[in-house]
């Protein structure tokens, strides 16, 4: 057993291993000052919930109190292994400001009240409108970081129960566009690889994903590959220098917004130098004609014009992906979140279709997700779309789904794709929508362009309920504040990107009165007497996994099948890949073996949508496309971003994360470790870039767009010329105002454009002409990490390193409860 | 043979179509997905215009190129006027009659493509013919786009 600074060394110590070899088990522990494994009263089984990766773990609970978290060392997904935020995160949930009584706005100010008022003001109002106005006038936004069963009960009582169009998660702000890719290529959601994948691949592209600050765990199991005999190769595209860029063989660094170009030149190249799988593309794929005719004129010296890219480069990257035997393809939000997103992301699905490379060990793409639950907010229902992946605008889907719920068909709004939540803004805006529910997220810090959205949420006409853990930025805004219990709190199942579904079990009691999000809705929809077609209460269960078993009963037949897992099973040593059914009861590592996809005309979750313009396809457009439930290669054109460097907005920004905070940081703002890390807002530049404006590392700056200015101070890193970094964490709760910027803004989201993917509906956040002023000299270098992305240039005479109680325990030796798959 | 009146006949449909969609795009500013798309989709006809003139020359057709202009202050005051009654409903009502008449548009465009496609190939003019293949689609798209976007647009707008 060693113990290790994990702030100082994120991804702790390495354990090589070679291709084909199973990833050695290393179990990491962090505990509670003073207290030893053998002190803890009861270890409970959950997953994390401050990232997407889904690392299995469990909590220490010693006198009634959560103490620390082990890593299972059975788990498929981590073996044992946990990152900082997994290690330090959980001390957030015993915050002394945690909401524990309901709230409601009287003369203007938040005050405590109790359950019965809280409530009775949220349905009174449900009722008054739907007299009114009807569904129309009532909207949900939701979160990625739910439990399934929450997100499905959501998803009834908004679809089944009201019958409005508005639901959506904040999984529109980073994953929509991977559900949106792989609908495209693939007719339906689903991930076509698995983390095993890493074990097995000779390439490994990271297109957009910076995966050791986002998915730590994960790139741990990649660092240990690269430690080991016969590593892979790594392509990372990124205009920032990550610890990703920094262990790749190639690293192109376009500039931003041109993601669809770079893409475009790659498989020129993969085409022009014939590295096709033809046999494959012949019997599995539609549409290869078009896509060698598209890409045509993106020559690597045309690309590298638009991209910055030097085309030797596009070319050695084409020549190691052309050349993959076991191709791993994964993306994120830098593309997810630029210009073009769904194009683009699809464009990578396409050099794994034409390089035939799926369903094998090795082959494999992930389309990433950038919370824990994202994946069940889409398989759920909760971002709108029809539970278990059925297909809005079929309607033999709609009446299978109305049989399941037992409601009329009509019942269930399929006029139209569901409301996304620019659009549900936008709505409330106009005064259409009057009444909002936000659970579990903070949009007047993560949404673009703040000041708008400030404006909208505190307009009086709406009725703004905030269902939170804290006093957010978003709940200072609200009428009525609803206490809601978190992870370690309540139990319920999620499912992580790889398709693996774990089991979170509550360890502790919620703070005061705080509530489970289940109870909180299936309290909502007993208030308002929903009821199904026969007059039966609508929503039929009344605890998590009486809830987890109606879901099973939905998925069944449906790609996401979780007939053949229980709660029961899910204890055991790992969790569990879905399909999971009869014919696959231990459940399924792989997907779309054999070229067997999801994409029948009557079968699939989508026709799909013109990449421009984001209009649909009609079914009988999409049967004369792929009749024979093929994948499908979509081609792209590069289109220039709308907001381009001008004389006043030279620069280009882009926002994004570290590693040490997870969105507003609500919870790792408040776990010690974790905010020493990263305490402020930090705005990266390059060091041509500082030179040309004579700004040294630490000055205070304004940077500006259009829409607002923030003020940081610098950090010279290895970001790409003429580009702009700001962390999107920081907000205002931790301000003297609270919700919104007293003078300087501090929040990332006030600069950045009201503008969206027309496919995937996915907000712009990385493309915006910006410009910076230096306001003063710094008296110190800024204090963003130096272990990240944002590590400075030149040494500082720093380095980020834990403080307080940041050992974690490594343990090389811990036996595996059952088999590691 | 009357390919040439047809040309003529595209040439200011197009470059109709393309204000239209300019002029609709300021009109809606507080709607940023129409807002944007329809400046993207406005460049579209205005690329077209210039095929049109180009393979005009052809047919005994003197049209001007250059697609015909943004109209400067008055784009700008439809842009505030936009921004000013964003919060009001009744411009819903203004999108939907704005978008139906970009359908209009855009289908009598493509009906005009369609003439000239069939025009082309009985009189085995391969340069014209790849002029529509080119351009016929994107009309399509267009008409798509204004059809699907009133789709989601009415029932919010209507019964609300």
């Amino acid at each position: 057993m060693t113990s290790k600074d994990r702030i100082a060394e994120p991804w702790g110590t390495r354990t090589p291993y070679g291709a084909g070899e199973p990833w050695p088990v290393r179990v990491d522990t962090h505990l509670e000052e003073g207290v030893a494994a053998q002190d803890v009263d009861r270890w409970v089984q959950t997953a994390s919930i401050l990232h997407s990766n889904g690392d299995a773990l469990d909590i220490a609970v010693k006198d009634g109190r959560i103490v620390g978290v082990r890593g299972r060392a059975g788990d498929r997904v981590n073996h044992g292994r946990l990152g900082p935020k997994d290690l330090y995160g959980w001390q957030a949930n015993a915050s002394p400001d945690r909401l524990t009584r309901p709230l409601i706005r009287q003369g203007g100010e938040l005050v405590e009240t109790d359950w019965e008022t809280a409530m009775g003001r949220v349905v009174g109002r449900t009722k008054e409108l739907l007299a009114e106005q009807g569904p129309s006038a009532i909207g949900f936004y939701t979160t990625g970081q739910l439990f399934a069963e929450e997100y499905y009960t959501l998803g009834l009582i908004a679809h089944g129960g009201l019958g409005t169009n508005h639901v959506d998660g904040n999984t529109r702000l980073c994953t929509a566009t991977a559900a949106a890719a792989l609908k495209e290529s693939f007719a339906s959601d689903g991930q076509p690889g698995s983390y095993t994948d890493v074990d097995h691949a000779d390439v490994i592209a990271l297109y957009g994903h910076n995966m050791a600050e986002t998915q730590t765990v994960l790139w741990t199991r990649i660092l240990d590959r690269l430690a080991g005999p016969n590593p892979p190769q790594i392509i990372c595209v990124d205009p920032r220098l990550t610890p990703v860029a920094r262990a790749a063989t190639v690293h192109l660094a376009p500039r931003p917004g041109t993601n669809v170009a770079l893409m475009n030149g790659l498989l020129h190249e993969i085409v022009v130098n014939d590295w096709v799988d033809h046999e494959y593309v012949e019997a599995h794929a539609v549409g290869y004609s078009e896509l060698e005719e598209r890409v045509k004129e993106y020559t690597p010296e045309v690309v590298a014009e638009i991209c910055d890219v030097p085309p030797e480069q596009i070319r050695q990257a084409a020549r190691i992906i052309g050349n993959a035997e076991r191709l791993l393809s994964t993306v994120l939000q830098g593309f997810y979140q630029s210009n073009q997103a769904t194009a683009a992301a699809v464009q990578v699905n396409n050099i794994n279709i034409i390089r035939g490379m799926l369903g094998k060990p090795g082959c494999g793409i992930l389309q990433m997700n950038g919370q824990p639950t994202a994946q069940n907010t889409r398989e759920c229902g909760g971002d709108g779309d029809l539970p278990a992946f059925r297909n809005w605008s079929n309607d033999a889907h709609v009446k299978d789904l109305a049989k399941v719920w037992n409601v009329d068909p009509m019942q269930i709004p399929h006029y139209s794709p569901p409301t996304h939540v620019m659009q549900m803004m936008r709505y409330v805006e106009d005064g259409s929508i009057r009444m909002l529910w936000v659970n579990g997220t903070n949009p007047a810090v993560s949404l673009p362009e703040l000041q708008r959205v400030r404006s909208i949420l505190s307009q009086e006409r709406l009725l703004l309920v905030v269902q939170d853990i804290f006093l957010s930025e978003t709940a200072q805004l609200a009428d009525v504040v609803l206490p809601a219990a978190t992870w370690g709190e309540k139990t319920g199942t999620f499912t992580n990107v790889d398709r693996t579904v774990h089991l979170s079990e509550k360890a502790v009691e919620p703070p005061g009165e705080a509530k489970p999000d289940l109870d909180i809705f299936l309290d909502y929809a007993r208030r308002l007497g929903l009821k199904d077609k026969d007059g039966d209460p609508l929503v039929k269960w009344h605890d998590p996994e009486s809830a987890f078993e109606a879901w099973k009963e939905c998925t069944r037949g449906r790609p996401c099948d979780y007939t053949g897992i229980t709660y029961d099973k899910l204890r055991g040593a790992s969790g569990i890949q879905w399909p999971c059914n009869e014919e696959n009861p231990d459940g399924s590592e792989r997907i779309y073996v054999d070229g067997k996809f999801w994409s029948d005309a009557e079968y699939c979750e989508s026709y799909g949508k013109d990449l421009v313009t984001g209009a649909p396809l009609e079914p009988a457009e999409y049967k004369a496309l792929n009749p024979q439930a093929k994948a499908i290669i979509k081609a792209a054109q590069y289109m220039r971003p709308h907001e381009v460097p001008s004389q006043d907005f030279p620069l280009q920004l882009i926002t994004g994360r570290t590693l040490y905070h997870f969105h507003t940081r609500t919870k790792t703002g408040r776990a010690p470790q974790l905010q020493a890390a990263a305490p402020e807002v930090w705005v990266e530049m390059a060091e041509a870039d500082a030179a040309a404006y004579g700004i040294v590392e630490g000055d205070v700056t304004e940077v500006s767009t259009p829409r607002g200015s923030v003020q940081a101070q610098v950090r010279i890193s290895g970001i790409g010329t003429g580009v702009l970094f700001l962390p999107f964490h920081y907000g205002y709760w931790d301000t003297d105002r609270g919700h919104e910027p007293d003078g300087a803004g501090r929040a990332a989201n006030e600069l950045t454009i009201t503008d969206w993917d027309a496919a995937s509906k996915q907000p712009i956040f990385k493309t915006a002409a910006a410009s910076i002023k230096k306001l003063k000299s710094g008296t110190a270098p800024s204090s963003a990490p130096t272990t990240t992305a944002s590590a400075p240039v030149t040494p500082l005479g720093f380095e980020t390193a834990g403080t307080g109680n940041a050992g974690a325990d490594e343990d090389f030796h811990a036996a595996t409860t059952g088999e590691t798959r | 043979m009357k390919i040439g009146l047809v040309l003529h006949e595209l040439h200011r449909s197009e470059n109709d179509l393309a204000q239209e969609l300019l002029q609709v795009s300021e009109r809606h500013k507080v709607d940023h997905e129409i807002y944007h798309l329809a400046r993207d989709l406005s460049r579209w006809s205005q690329q077209h215009v210039r095929e049109i003139a180009e393979i005009g020359k052809n047919y005994g057709q003197d049209l001007n190129p250059e697609p015909e202009g943004e109209l400067g202050i008055a784009e700008k005051l439809r842009e505030k006027g936009s921004e000013l009654i964003g919060r009001r409903s009744v411009p819903g009502l203004l999108l939907l009659r704005d978008l139906r008449e970009i359908y209009m548009k855009a289908s009598g465009v493509s009906a005009d493509w369609e003439m000239l496609a069939q025009a082309a190939q009985g009189i085995k003019h391969t340069g014209l013919l790849e002029v529509t293949k080119r351009c016929h689609p994107d009309t399509l798209r267009q008409v798509r786009w204004a059809n699907s976007t009133l789709k989601t647009e009415s029932t919010q707008i209507l019964i609300s």
